[in-house]
């Protein structure tokens, strides 16, 4: 009889899956549900953060999780400042720390962060006192995007736990491989990477991850596959011959989904390359979940806002 | 802890039939009226109640909903931890209806404020009414009444009154909680 149990996360920031443990986890998507209901009723907004306001620093580019996150932030009412590197005084020569400052003097309460560099998150969160939220750091972590990963993948199966999931194509330049990897862990699934051996980290499997370079025996193996985008602008150097080849050997196409012995799900984080990773009708078929990752990635994003603005006293 | 038994056996049981006569009086068979219990105690009261008004009127088809306020709660941040929400399961139109609100106790109206907040996300009600079975009376910080009441109780801050459901705790009651004073 009691009152609900009283709880919050272990954590000040979300700088990484890595510092969350699987009952934080559990947390954030019991959150993430009820948040879902708010977004299927008629009138899609909570009062809950009216007195936070958040900024939304991105000094790389991002569409989805630029939007995704300023919709999370207004469906629960809190106040919202943009701001992009590139049109910033960044491009005159500032430093991290002073942009974020001056932008805290302004009394901000939280901060959600993207940056080119890993760790970025973690530095600023040991310089200023206001909630980081780690948009995409680098090839490091993206923990939102590996937490509405997991959340789509409860949803469809009911839950994570002794299900297989495949991580296919440039592990090396991927925030999302890491942070997925960490969090599919920890919630009990078995994980496996698939890719040419230049785009595979060389000591990954110290993770516990199975390593595979068959794109047919890595499907055939899975229940999901998470295919990653072909990082183009990180292609500094040639890890593949050319993006016709790569897409021959691990780009999946509805002829090699269809030649398996049983159907898979397939998710992709965007924003994808139609015709490298995936073929536009794998990307458009039924056993695609794309869409629904988009559409829990506000979710997700909402009870991560609103769990980590409890910790504000 | 001393508990003191507020209501109990049959008078429980006749309290719930007077509230539901009284709701008929003003509702008649219900078709223009929905019942919201609040979470997350009030739904049980309101889960009893609906089930009494359809012993009582068969014919009518009794809209019963439950509303989780989590979300527009004013205490957010201004105590320790965090209330776990809980679900909001309204499949019907709200707009043009009347609604009685139904929560098991009504203390200081800071719950009713934010299921009135709520409720406007369903769409604009004829009418809002508020059901509660126990009144804990002079200890309101804003203005809200209840149309229908169980019982009035004279209570401090210190106190706590629990409404427990045979359903869940085996037992049809309304207790007193006092801290023991040495």
């Amino acid at each position: 009889m009691q009152t609900p149990a009283i709880q919050t996360l272990s954590t000040k920031h979300l700088l990484g899956i890595k510092d969350l443990t699987k009952r934080d986890i559990e947390l954030i998507f019991e959150t993430a549900s009820t948040f879902k209901d708010v977004l299927n009723r008629p009138i899609k907004k909570v009062p809950s953060l009216r007195d936070i306001t958040i900024a939304n620093i991105f000094f790389e580019n991002s569409t989805r999780t630029k939007l995704s996150f300023e919709l999370a932030e207004k469906r629960l009412s809190a106040d919202i400042i943009n701001f992009a590197a590139s049109s910033s005084s960044v491009s005159k020569g500032e430093t991290l720390i002073d942009t974020v400052n001056n932008i805290l003097a302004m009394k901000v309460d939280m901060v959600v962060m993207r940056h080119p560099y890993a760790g970025a998150g973690v530095f600023l969160s040991k310089h200023i006192n206001a909630q980081i939220i780690n948009a995409g750091d680098g090839a490091h972590e993206h923990p939102t995007q590996a937490l509405l990963d997991s959340f789509s993948i409860r949803e469809k199966y009911g839950e994570v736990a002794g299900k297989k999931i495949a991580i296919i194509g440039d592990v090396l330049h991927s925030r999302v491989a890491l942070s997925n990897i960490l969090c599919l862990q920890k919630l009990g699934a078995e994980v496996m990477v698939c890719g040419p051996t230049t785009l595979i980290p060389k000591y990954i499997a110290s993770l516990g991850v199975k390593v595979e370079h068959d794109l047919i025996k890595a499907l055939n193996w899975c229940d999901v596959a998470n295919m990653l985008r072909i990082q183009l602008e990180r292609q500094d150097i040639k890890f593949f011959p050319s993006l016709r080849e790569y897409s021959m050997m691990y780009g999946l196409n509805k002829k090699i989904l269809d030649s398996l012995d049983k159907e898979i799900t397939v998710m992709h984080p965007g924003p994808i390359n139609r015709g490298v990773e995936i073929t536009s009708d794998v990307a458009d078929s039924k056993q695609s979940i794309i869409l629904d990752q988009v559409e829990n990635g506000v979710a997700v994003r909402m009870a991560v806002l609103y769990l980590l603005a409890a910790k504000r006293g | 802890m001393q508990n003191l038994p507020l209501l109990a056996g049959q008078k429980f049981q006749i309290t719930i039939q007077r509230l539901c006569r009284q709701l008929i009086e003003n509702h008649n068979d219900f078709s223009n009226s929905v019942i919201i219990g609040i979470q997350p105690r009030g739904i049980f009261l309101a889960e009893r109640i609906s089930a009494e008004l359809k012993k009582i009127i068969p014919a009518a088809s009794i809209q019963k909903g439950n509303l989780d306020i989590t979300f527009f709660r004013d205490d957010f941040r201004r105590k320790e931890g965090l209330l776990r929400p809980s679900n909001t399961d309204i499949d019907f139109i709200i707009e043009g209806k009347n609604v009685i609100l139904v929560d098991d106790v009504l203390w200081t109206g800071r719950t009713i404020r934010a299921a009135m907040d709520a409720i406007q996300a369903f769409g604009r009600p004829e009418k809002v009414e508020l059901l509660a079975l126990v009144d804990r009376r002079y200890s309101r910080h804003l203005p809200i009444e209840a149309d229908y009441i169980g019982i009035k109780v004279d209570t401090i801050d210190s106190q706590k009154v629990i409404v427990s459901w045979k359903e869940t705790d085996d037992k049809d009651q309304v207790l007193l909680l006092s801290e023991k004073t040495e």
